[in-house]
């Protein structure tokens, strides 16, 4: 996490707080030109485990890489949203007005990357997103500039929806928090799911890890099968709690990044049998992937990648592809910008293709937790539910 | 007397002299993010401005100011997101609804003194902050991004100079106003109250309605630095008003010197720049900023003015009179 | 109602935690007239002590009271090096003091910790539902919070009002000067009862940490509304604490569970559940201003302030 550059430039104000205002030393071009990408996550707080991932698959991918994109040396700068929205608009100001970065690349939660949309997209800097798919990003508020390599919110609660389908269930309560992607992922499930939705309750979002009322709410409305999303630790507490509000065997789960492999060392056999859906899992029989998810495992033993990870890693190969196809000279915006619209890098859930509002289009798959041999709670591909799928807000995108 | 040229007057001048010049220098060497910090730290000068006028000189505690500021900033963040993004009707109303909710919690807390004081001011603003929270229509908890900044006839604010220039320009016409207010009559019979209130009822005063109307001035102000605030940040969210953003006020306030003319631009800048620096070393800068500000309570009670003006260990002014705990004033 | 049975018993439990927070609070400031904004980190090291240590000797029942006990020595060291110094001095001065606590230790915690949080797991034989009545099922360790809560009440009741400590800790509260003047040691009175306050706090940090988070800066939130608990319940008044708490505590859990559904008559689905939460925490802010208007002294104050 080197900031040198950085803290060069902020000493410079006690300097002039003496007054002087003798220009500073030498133009900036001084130094040898980097690629400055700008991270953005989540590093403090019960869901600095997703942000760990991320970043440990992003310096992953830029090892994989040499530290190196089109000849140039990569410079990655880290900083944390708190998972507050203003938090992260704040950071990305100072990713984008301080370290000057050519790219910005992270967010975890789809309120900070709307609230720090505005300032990426007036400063034409690239921002992708390695996991926020908020709507209004797939539709009104897509841009030029901004990419992703995760989903929009509600494709992977829309491959669920059309899970509980298949498995006959006729009607389903339905439980998130409050915000930009719970809502998100609760509208998802309710627009594939063909039984009906007969009750739906939203969380306060952050603070409030007791579901104790809604699980009682839920209870009582006697659903065939529930639905809920918790991203983080407010997944543990959740099916913590929904086994100790003896609804575990009663009322089937269904869920969609409630289990991924940061939460599952703490759920344990408490996952066991839940089924969840994802466009990624550690076990996709791919090159990059088999690459990735061993590398991994090797650079941080007992730990497995999650699909946090599996996104950042990608998004560093997609900044990757447009350097190199401009050689380094990161002033081409508009070319790297058609470089990065084929998607033209080796992505570890397979090839996909981006959509006209640079939303991957691609499978989802069923996910199911297992004992591996070892005894460990693993993630396995139990079957593809939709194959290239595409989000269903792209007709609001006014780009071409 | 103390002479003209002394440590503190000479600090002072520097200061100004430095914001005064900032955009030249800003503007020859590139570094916007510069310009950007001093913007921010301006507005939060205005602020703290108006809290020195009733906390420094008036003596009441109020740990909800920062209510204000989100006030003024939401009064632009929904009229824009509304499609309403004239300067011209954006600001008035910011400074007329600060005015008005001034007034109405103006009305109920002045009634107490000492910590009821300060706990109903905190009650007040967590009730906005649950307000703005609850607001889905306008971000709720997630904020509000703003996408046009206040539209005034001849003046871009979206120009980081103009802006910079249009902030310093708000912030000295304030300090000039508090001090004005200060050292006039009204100003005598609120720093009267707040020494010993029952002597200036005595002798005639009305002594609620000044502190009243005193109160609703720096609630007024505040709120035109919410206005800028939102502009400068282009982002509204209820965090803006949470009780710690209070805190950092009265800190700034304190730290610069209270009842003292400046006081809250040297809070102001001393605390902002403070934290780009130590953030600049250590991650962990506030755990030196915390115990400095339990050194600065203890021994350098009237703030880096007094430290300056070579009063290091004069008891500050007291904020309440003898009989604070009585609750009715 | 076997619902509205449940939130009730969610409201008790958050009730006594709010109690154990603004016992200590209140005596602190009773007591000491210090207004101590720090006890909200009191309560996050508690917590903290509690997961390490619980984690460290493998087991709850022993890492549980190492933990009160490493809070109560530091609340008492606390006192020491920085509170005496503010005894005497305004309520602004003991404002900015502990605010400026609060960042050190927020800065500590994340120091030793690092800033991921940690979890406390509850042991096995914790983590089940009782079967309270047929058809509510309702998890044990709350039942639990609530049982030793109420016992930590009347042991507090016991100590001040049976105690030869207990009588200096109300001669304390009604007039300092005297008890001083009587030759009692005042500084060891106040360091107790600061260590005390300091362990029910850490008491609570650590009694919510399974059930909710440890996390730095999780003393924030809860600390206001321990204020509020005591304003309405009077300064210096126990009785009045453990009156107001609950009262809060219910106000609070009824209202969050009650209001969306109310809400949803008037406003959208989405609007009503953004609001619901908002409003149902203005409540109680709006009590407080209530009590402060009406009967500034609190609703049970402790007598002859």
């Amino acid at each position: 996490m080197t900031q040198f550059p950085a803290l060069f430039r902020r000493h410079l104000i006690p300097v002039a707080m003496a007054g002087t205002l003798a220009l500073a030393a030498g133009p900036a071009a001084a130094q040898q030109k980097t690629i400055k990408i700008g991270f953005v996550s989540t590093f403090s707080g019960p869901t600095a485990v997703i942000g760990n991932d991320m970043r440990n698959s992003f310096e992953l991918a830029l090892d994989h890489l040499g530290r190196k994109m089109g000849g140039l040396p990569v410079e990655a700068i880290y900083e944390d949203d708190q998972q507050k929205p203003e938090v992260g608009k704040q950071k990305t100001d100072k990713l984008i007005e301080s370290d000057k970065v050519d790219f910005i690349v992270g967010y975890i939660w789809s309120n900070v990357l709307l609230a720090s949309l505005k300032s990426a997209v007036d400063s034409k800097t690239f921002l992708i997103t390695s996991n926020a798919g908020p709507s209004q990003l797939a539709g009104e508020l897509c841009s030029p500039y901004v990419f992703s390599t995760s989903w929009q919110n509600d494709q992977t609660p829309q491959a669920m929806g059309l899970y509980m389908n298949q498995k006959g269930v006729k009607t389903a309560f339905l439980i998130g928090p409050n915000y930009a992607a719970g809502k998100d992922m609760l509208a998802g499930v309710a627009s594939t799911f063909k039984g009906q939705v007969i009750g739906q309750e939203l969380t306060k979002w952050p603070d409030q890890l007791d579901f104790s009322a809604e699980l009682s709410k839920a209870r009582a409305a006697k659903p065939d099968a529930i639905f809920v999303f918790y991203p983080g630790a407010a997944g543990v507490q959740f099916l913590t709690q929904y086994a100790q509000a003896g609804l575990k065997g009663q009322i089937p789960l269904y869920t969609a990044f409630t289990i991924d492999e940061t939460t599952l060392p703490r759920q344990k056999d408490l996952a066991l049998g839940v089924p969840g859906a994802q466009q990624w899992v550690n076990d996709l029989p791919n090159e990059q992937n088999k690459k990735f998810v061993a590398d991994y495992i090797k650079k941080h033993p007992g730990a497995r990648p999650s699909f946090y990870g599996a996104q950042s890693y990608d998004a560093a190969n997609l900044v990757n592809s447009a350097v190199v196809a401009v050689k380094g000279d990161t002033s081409k915006k508009d070319e790297m910008r058609r470089e990065m619209e084929k998607a033209n890098f080796k992505s570890v859930r397979g090839n996909f293709k981006y959509g006209k509002n640079h939303m991957p289009i691609q499978n989802f798959y069923l996910q199911d937790v297992v004992k591996d041999a070892e005894g460990n709670f693993v993630l396995k591909t139990v079957a593809t539910i939709v194959q290239n799928d595409q989000d269903r807000f792209h007709d609001k995108c006014p780009m071409k | 007397m103390t002479p003209m040229v002394n440590a503190r007057n000479v600090v002072v001048a520097a200061l100004l002299a430095f914001l005064l010049l900032l955009p030249v220098y800003t503007g020859v060497t590139g570094n916007t993010f510069l310009l950007t910090l001093f913007t921010r730290i301006l507005i939060l000068a205005l602020a703290a401005t108006s809290l020195n006028l009733i906390l420094g000189y008036g003596g009441m505690v109020s740990f909800g100011h920062a209510a204000y500021l989100g006030i003024g900033g939401y009064a632009i963040g929904i009229l824009a997101a509304e499609g309403i993004t004239s300067g011209f009707i954006q600001w008035p109303v910011a400074l007329v609804t600060s005015a008005l909710v001034a007034l109405i919690i103006g009305l109920f807390c002045l009634r107490t003194r000492g910590v009821y004081f300060i706990m109903i001011t905190l009650a007040f603003a967590q009730m906005i902050y649950y307000v703005a929270a609850g607001l889905a229509r306008y971000g709720g908890d997630d904020g509000l991004t703003i996408y046009r900044r206040s539209q005034f006839d001849g003046l871009n604010l979206s120009n980081k100079p103009t802006f910079y220039y249009l902030c310093l320009v708000l912030l000295l016409a304030a300090i000039y106003l508090v001090w004005r207010l200060v050292n006039s009559r009204f100003g005598m019979v609120i720093q009267g109250a707040r020494s010993n209130e029952r002597r200036m009822q005595s002798i005639g005063f009305p002594t609620f309605r000044y502190r009243l109307t005193c109160f609703v001035i720096a609630g007024t102000m505040c709120g035109l630095a919410g206005a800028l605030l939102a502009n400068h940040t282009d982002f509204v969210s209820p965090a803006m008003m949470y009780w710690t953003r209070s805190g950092d006020l009265i800190v700034m306030v304190v730290l610069g010197g209270m009842s003292s003319t400046f006081g809250p631009l040297i809070g102001a800048v001393a605390l902002l720049v403070l934290e780009e620096v130590l953030s600049g070393f250590t991650e962990y800068w506030q755990i030196i900023l915390g115990p400095l500000l339990l050194l600065v309570v203890l021994f350098a009670r009237r703030g880096i003015d007094g430290l300056l003006a070579g009063v290091a260990f004069a008891r500050a002014p007291k904020p309440d009179s003898l009989d604070a705990k009585v609750p009715r004033g | 109602m076997i619902y509205f049975i449940e939130q009730c018993l969610n409201g008790v439990q958050l009730g006594m935690l709010l109690f154990l927070l603004a016992a200590g609070l209140t005596l602190i400031f009773g007591i000491m007239d210090l207004v101590n904004l720090a006890h909200g980190s009191l309560y996050m090291l508690g917590a903290y002590f509690a997961a390490s240590l619980v984690a460290w000797t493998d087991s709850f029942l022993l890492g549980v009271p190492l933990a009160l006990a490493a809070t109560l020595v530091v609340g008492m060291a606390v006192e020491v090096i920085a509170m005496r110094r503010l005894y005497g001095r305004d309520h602004l001065d003991h404002v900015l003091g502990t605010f400026g606590l609060i960042l050190f230790f927020n800065e500590l915690v994340r120091l030793i910790w690092g800033p991921a949080g940690m979890t406390l797991f509850l042991p096995a034989w914790l983590n089940v539902a009782v079967p309270l009545l047929p058809g509510l099922a309702y998890p044990l360790y709350r039942v639990v919070i609530i049982m030793v809560t109420i016992l930590v009440a009347l042991f507090l009741y016991a100590l001040v009002m049976r105690t030869r400590l207990g009588m200096l800790i109300r001669a304390g509260a009604s007039n300092r000067e005297m008890v001083g003047a009587l030759g009692i040691n005042i500084k060891l009175l106040y360091t107790f009862v600061f260590g005390l306050g300091a362990a029910l706090a850490g008491f609570a940090g650590l009694m919510q940490a399974p059930i909710l988070t440890v996390q730095i800066g999780m003393g924030e939130n809860i600390l206001i509304v321990a204020f509020v608990v005591i304003v309405i319940g009077g300064i210096g008044s126990i009785r009045g604490a453990f009156i107001a708490s609950l009262f809060v505590g219910m106000v609070d859990t009824i209202g969050r569970a009650f209001f969306p559904d109310l809400l949803r008559l008037v406003l959208s689905k989405e609007a009503a559940a953004t609001a619901a939460p908002a409003l149902s925490s203005m409540l109680i802010y709006l009590l407080m201003a209530a009590v402060l208007v009406l009967r500034p002294e609190g609703l049970f104050p402790a007598a002859n302030r």
